[in-house]
């Protein structure tokens, strides 16, 4: 210990002595470490989001829309027939036991009214699962229930965006808006998701009881059909399981003999959107892997001066060795220096860099994450960095002969 | 009495190139504790390399060198640091201090090797600057010391782990010969005091210091010769301090 102590204050005075010198070398480690630390807050910011929109869909999520519909010779594309059902959807939860929920919906598009304010937005029918499969909150007022859409009531949850345009900071629970001219009762207010991956706005939705949807709403000549159904697995893992059995069970109430085509389509959302995730991912990763050449750059400029710093000190290594210093001294004063200058350099970038990753994000709006894994990282890097390129130098050093080293001028 | 250093028959050869140049050619000598042996001869004599023999810094070709009785050509190189920094003392011609580092911690160097700790090494180093008339100028740094200052400061260096012998080579090479009589003072003072020299010179005035000169000539030593006056002359002053 006092052995690394000594050597550690032999190197803060080498480096004293040439403060310019040491500057100007570790600025290599301090880009590197500055841009490594920027290129990774930037992807793992990115990938944030990115999952965090994934979240907002909600988890473990099958979609299951109706199939095309051919009439007069004219396909409809996916979700024109209106073959999927209530009952599919009741079927389905009773009777797949990989499946936690299905939430049913039908969806239509509505002008709303509240006073003199009108807004055009998404009006759902839905059944009370809803709020648990797409893991919404409900930030005030309550959530529809099985009454509600037994009796195909008139009550509706508003999203912000919606609430937003039609009562500005009032509170709209208990108040009366006009749907496509119906009165409908808030009865709640959709907590904030913001956008969906495709970017759309989550929040500019209005939901209203299934039945009542159905039948007073979007009527049309079907009305016990549903214009799609999420359903949520029990868990990760049995996704793949609860998608089979969904198939198999909708296969046999919609008669779809094997070898033919469904009536209906099913789609992994998880699956679709862990991909971008993915994709998301490797481009952080590559981000670091650029920013990684700039600090092996910098490393090789410690190397370089810790080789003319030796050649310098050439004198002083043999005085060292002639009057007892042995190899792991010699050693040990020279890496000190070469993972001082390195550690000096990394936390000086890693100010830089996080400072960085600030600016990136407050002016060019990109959202930055920076995690301490990052920072322990990096800092175990350039420390790592002044080893392995310290090594050469610091071995050159301890091999001088002491006869020639004394003798160098 | 037990030898502090005993050569037997050490040569060294060097090679250069395809040529082989012999620097030793079967040396053998003995040096007592309390002896101060000045080594002479002309430069490609051997001296030198004896000298670096004599240091640990080298190994004889063939020979054998005993070190306080220990055949130093046996030891790997660790433990020849460890000899280098437990038993001998080094004073080069060129001072060889470590520039822009106190007096005291230039003299400390060795003990912070041994890892001795920081309070110990203090009082031995200061110590060692008081034997060698340098009291008081503890802080400062070499370039704030003249010729023979920056001397004394590695005689110090040399002296501060008791070393069992004191090799200097050409330690008056750089200074005038006012400084040089000052600075043999101070080494036949130490060698009163019972502390062996050995000591490479090209200069007899020099030479004339010490008790016993031995002059080597192309690789071998021609005459061993005691200096009764400086024996006397030590004797004398050490009898009548």
């Amino acid at each position: 210990m006092s052995t690394f102590l000594q050597s550690l204050l032999i190197a803060l005075r080498a480096l004293r002595v040439n403060k310019m010198r040491a500057l100007l070398t570790m600025l290599g480690i301090i880009i590197g470490i500055a841009a490594v630390i920027i290129m990774v807050a930037i992807g793992s910011g990115a990938s944030k989001m990115i999952s965090d929109q994934i979240s907002s869909i909600g988890s473990n999520l099958l979609l299951v829309l109706p199939g095309s519909l051919t009439s007069g010779g004219m396909r409809s594309g996916t979700g024109g027939a209106q073959n999927l059902t209530y009952d599919d959807a009741k079927a389905i939860r009773a009777e797949c036991p990989s499946v936690a929920e299905v939430a049913p919906t039908v969806r239509g598009s509505a002008q709303v009214v509240y006073g003199n304010q009108n807004w055009s937005t998404v009006v759902n029918g839905v059944t009370p699962e809803v709020i648990a499969v797409r893991d919404w909150t409900i930030v005030a007022g309550r959530n529809i229930s099985q009454s509600d859409v037994d009796g195909a009531s008139k009550n509706c949850l508003i999203g912000q965006t919606v609430a937003d345009n039609l009562f500005g900071s009032s509170d709209p629970i208990g108040k009366i808006i006009r749907v496509k001219k119906i009165p409908f009762t808030v009865i709640g207010l959709l907590g904030r998701k913001g956008q969906s991956p495709q970017g759309q706005d989550q929040d500019d939705v209005i939901y209203v009881p299934l039945r009542t949807a159905q039948r007073k709403l979007l009527g049309s000549q079907f009305p016990n059909a549903v214009g799609a159904m999420m359903i949520q697995a029990q868990s990760a893992g049995v996704l793949k399981k609860a998608e089979e059995e969904v198939v198999a069970l909708l296969n046999q109430r919609h008669r779809v003999g094997p070898g033919r085509e469904a009536d209906y389509s099913i789609r992994n959302l998880s699956e679709i959107l862990a991909i971008s995730e993915q994709s998301t991912r490797v481009m952080s990763l590559l981000l670091g892997a650029v920013a990684s050449i700039s600090l092996v750059v910098g490393g090789i400029g410690i190397m370089n001066i810790m080789l003319v710093s030796v050649t310098e000190r050439t004198r002083e290594i043999g005085i060292r060795i002639a009057i007892g210093a042995k190899t792991r001294d010699i050693m040990l004063q020279f890496l000190t220096e070469a993972v001082l200058l390195t550690t000096c350099g990394g936390i000086i970038g890693m100010l830089l860099g996080v400072g960085g990753a600030r600016l990136v994000a407050s002016v060019v709006g990109w959202p930055t994450l920076i995690s301490v894994q990052t920072i322990a990282i990096a800092f175990a890097f350039s420390a790592g960095v002044g080893v392995f390129f310290g090594f050469y130098p610091a071995r050159k050093a301890a091999s001088l002969n002491p006869i020639e080293a004394l003798r160098y001028e | 009495m037990a030898e502090v250093v005993r050569l037997e028959e050490v040569a060294k050869v060097y090679t250069m190139g395809e040529e082989k140049v012999e620097a030793l050619k079967d040396v053998s000598f003995s040096v007592v504790p309390g002896e101060f042996v000045s080594i002479m001869g002309a430069s490609g004599s051997g001296k030198s390399t004896c000298m670096n023999i004599l240091g640990c810094l080298d190994v004889p070709t063939r020979g054998a060198y005993l070190l306080d009785g220990v055949n130093v050509g046996e030891l790997t190189g660790n433990q020849l640091a460890e000899v280098r920094n437990k038993k001998l003392g080094f004073v080069f011609q060129g001072f060889n201090l470590l520039a822009r580092t106190t007096a005291r911690e230039n003299v400390e160097l060795p003990l912070v090797y041994a890892q001795l700790p920081a309070g110990r090494r203090r009082s031995l180093a200061l110590d060692a600057l008081a034997r060698v008339g340098l009291a008081g100028r503890e802080a400062h740094f070499p370039n704030q010391l003249s010729g023979g200052q920056q001397q004394r400061v590695a005689i110090a260096r040399a002296l501060v782990n008791r070393p069992s012998i004191i090799l200097a080579d050409e330690p008056t090479g750089n200074l005038d010969s006012k400084t040089t009589v000052e600075i043999m003072g101070i080494f036949q003072e130490l060698n009163r005091q019972g502390i062996t020299i050995v000591m490479v010179t090209h200069e007899p005035e020099v030479a004339a210091f010490t008790g016993r000169q031995i002059v080597f000539r192309d690789g071998r030593i021609v005459s061993d010769t005691r200096n009764e006056a400086a024996l006397e002359n030590a004797a004398a002053e050490g009898g009548n301090p």
